[in-house]
C-alpha cells in the first residue's frame, strides 16, 4: 500500500517537475522570440517548411474530411428530413473544428517530429554547444524562429484547409447527393459568420505554437544517441497531439456562446 | 594582465551528476601562449572540465579564472564577452549540418560584423586554403566531406575570429595516424600564428607528444600528475606511466571499472 502511494507521489512530482521545466523553457523561448537579433533567414526557412511543404498533407486531409462529413451528415439528417442542412453542417464543422484540429494533428506529426529530430541531432552532436561557444544563443537561433513560424503558418494552412474542406463537401453534395450547386453554396454561406472562421484561426495559431514548442523542447532536451533522438521525436508528436486536443477544448470553451 | 598571470586558472573544480562524482578536485593553470594537454581514461571528466571552462556546464564548486577574471556566476553578457576570447573544436566537429562550409567558418564573424556574402566567402576560402583544403569546398555541406576534412573545417571555424584561447576536444579521434599527424601540424601552426593559449583533451599520446608543452592527467576526478611533455614517459606515477605507455595491466584497469565519470 505504501509503495503504491510512493509511486503515486513520485509520478505527481515528476509531472509537476516536467510542467515547471516546460513552463520555464516557454518563458525563455518567448522572451528570445521578442528580443533582437532576429534570424530572418531561419524564420524564412521554417515558414517554407511548416507552411508551404505542409500544404499537400493538410489539403488532402481536409478535402476527404469534408467529403466524408457531407456523406455522413446526409445519411444521419435524412432520418429526420433535415438533408438541406448538410452544407451548413459541413462549413461550420470544418471551420470551427475539423479544419484546425485535423491540420494541427497532421502538422504535429510532420513538423513536430522533424523539429525534435533536427534539434535533437544537433544536441547529441554538440552543435547546440557549438552555437553557444560561437556567441549565439541557441534558444534565439533555433527555437524562436520555429515558434514564430508555427504560430504564423498554422492559421494560413487552416484557412486554406477550410476552403478545401468545404470544397470537398460541395463536390460530394453536388455530384454525389444531387444538391443544386447554387442552393448548396447559398446554404454554405447563409449561417457562416466571420467569428466561426476566426475561432478556427485562433485555435490554429495556438496549435502552431504548441507544436513548435513541443518539437523544440523535446529536441533540445534529447537524450544521448540515436535512441535519445528517437524518444524525443516520439515524445514531441505525442505531447503536441495531446496538447492540441486539450487546448481545443479550452479555446472552444473560452469562445463558447 | 601581469606577465606571470595564468591565462586560464582552474581551482578545486568539483562536479557531480546524480550519484556520480565526475570531478572531485581539479586544479591546474595554463600560462599565456602555452599548450596544455589533459589526458585521462574515458569518462574521467576531461570533457566536463573543458565544458565547465566554457560555461556549458556549471560546476558544483571551485573557481575558473580567465585572464584573472572569475568566470563562474558571470552574467550572460559577461559570459558572451568572455567567450569571444575562445575558439573551440569539438570531438566530432559539431559543424552545422544545414549550413555550407563557408557559412560554418564565418558563423561568428558574421554575427559580429556585417559581411557581404562575397566577403564572407573570400575570408572562408582564405582560411581553408591555409589549412590545406581546396577553396572550392566552401560551397559544400559538412556531410559531403570526409572526417579529416571536417576536422579541418572545425579548426577553420575555431580560428576564423583569431581567438586568444583555443580549446580542442579529441582533435585526432577517429582519424588515421597520417591524417591525425596533419591535424596536429595544423593545430601547432594555428596556435603559433595566433600566439594563442591552447588547451587540448586527448587520448592520442602521439598527438599529445607533438602538440603539448605541458601535460596533466585526470584520474578519479583529480589531477594526479602535471608536468612537461618531455617528462611524460617516466613520471614515477603508476597510473600515468600505465596510461602513457598503453599497458593493459596496472592500477587503471581495476579502478576504471569502479569509477566511470
Amino acid at each position: 500500500m505504501l509503495s503504491f502511494f510512493a509511486k503515486l507521489g513520485q509520478a505527481a512530482f515528476g509531472f509537476f517537475a516536467a510542467t515547471g521545466r516546460i513552463s520555464l523553457f516557454t518563458l525563455q523561448a518567448v522572451r528570445w522570440t521578442l528580443l533582437p537579433p532576429y534570424y530572418l533567414r531561419q524564420l524564412g526557412r521554417q515558414i517554407m517548411d511548416i507552411g508551404y511543404f505542409s500544404l499537400p498533407v493538410v489539403g488532402l486531409t481536409t478535402l476527404f474530411s469534408g467529403m466524408v462529413l457531407a456523406l455522413q451528415s446526409y445519411t444521419g439528417f435524412a432520418r429526420f428530413s433535415a438533408e438541406d442542412t448538410v452544407a451548413t453542417v459541413v462549413v461550420l464543422s470544418v471551420t470551427r473544428e475539423l479544419g484546425p484540429v485535423l491540420a494541427g494533428l497532421m502538422v504535429a506529426g510532420r513538423i513536430g517530429a522533424s523539429m525534435a529530430a533536427e534539434i535533437g541531432t544537433m544536441r547529441v552532436t554538440d552543435q547546440i554547444d557549438a552555437l553557444d561557444t560561437l556567441s549565439t544563443r541557441p534558444l534565439q537561433y533555433l527555437v524562436a524562429p520555429r515558434l514564430l513560424a508555427g504560430t504564423i503558418c498554422l492559421p494560413f494552412l487552416v484557412l486554406i484547409g477550410d476552403i478545401i474542406g468545404v470544397l470537398g463537401g460541395y463536390i460530394v453534395g453536388v455530384f454525389r447527393l444531387g444538391f443544386n450547386p447554387g442552393i448548396y453554396l447559398a446554404r454554405t454561406l447563409e449561417f457562416l459568420e466571420i467569428s466561426d472562421v476566426m475561432l478556427g484561426l485562433i485555435k490554429a495559431a495556438v496549435f502552431g505554437f504548441l507544436i513548435a514548442l513541443m518539437g523544440c523542447y523535446h529536441g533540445y532536451h534529447s537524450g544521448r544517441g540515436a535512441e535519445g533522438v528517437g524518444q524525443a521525436t516520439t515524445n514531441a508528436v505525442v505531447s503536441s497531439s495531446i496538447l492540441i486536443l486539450i487546448a481545443n477544448y479550452i479555446v472552444t470553451a473560452l469562445f463558447f456562446g | 594582465m601581469s606577465p606571470s598571470q595564468p591565462k586560464i586558472e582552474v581551482k578545486h573544480l568539483a562536479k557531480r551528476f546524480s550519484e556520480k562524482q565526475v570531478l572531485a578536485d581539479v586544479s591546474f593553470s595554463v600560462a599565456p601562449a602555452e599548450s596544455l594537454c589533459i589526458i585521462g581514461t574515458s569518462g574521467c571528466g576531461k570533457s566536463v572540465t573543458l565544458k565547465s571552462i566554457l560555461g556549458l556546464i556549471t560546476p558544483d564548486s571551485g573557481s575558473i579564472r580567465v585572464d584573472g577574471v572569475e568566470t563562474l556566476h558571470q552574467s550572460r553578457a559577461e559570459r558572451e564577452e568572455m567567450l569571444q576570447k575562445f575558439g573551440m573544436t569539438f570531438q566530432f566537429g559539431a559543424l552545422f549540418d544545414s549550413l555550407t562550409i563557408w557559412e560554418n567558418i564565418t558563423f561568428r564573424l558574421r554575427q559580429k560584423t556585417p559581411l557581404s556574402k562575397a566577403q564572407a566567402q573570400e575570408q572562408a576560402a582564405e582560411i581553408i586554403q591555409t589549412l590545406g583544403l581546396d577553396a572550392r569546398v566552401i560551397h559544400q555541406y559538412p556531410a559531403e566531406l570526409s572526417g579529416g576534412m571536417q576536422k579541418r573545417v572545425a579548426l577553420a571555424r575555431a580560428i576564423a575570429d583569431k581567438p586568444e584561447i583555443l580549446l580542442f576536444d579529441e582533435p585526432t579521434s577517429g582519424l588515421d595516424p597520417i591524417t591525425g599527424g596533419v591535424i596536429d601540424d595544423l593545430i601547432i601552426g594555428a596556435v603559433r600564428k595566433l600566439g594563442a593559449t591552447a588547451l587540448t583533451i586527448s587520448h592520442d599520446m602521439a598527438s599529445v607528444r607533438r602538440i603539448a608543452d605541458k601535460v596533466a592527467m585526470v584520474h578519479q576526478g583529480r589531477i594526479i600528475w602535471h608536468g612537461d611533455v618531455a617528462q611524460m614517459y617516466d613520471t614515477g606515477v603508476a597510473e600515468v606511466d600505465q596510461f602513457v605507455n598503453g599497458h593493459p595491466h596496472g592500477p587503471l584497469t581495476a579502478s576504471q571499472t569502479q569509477h566511470t565519470g
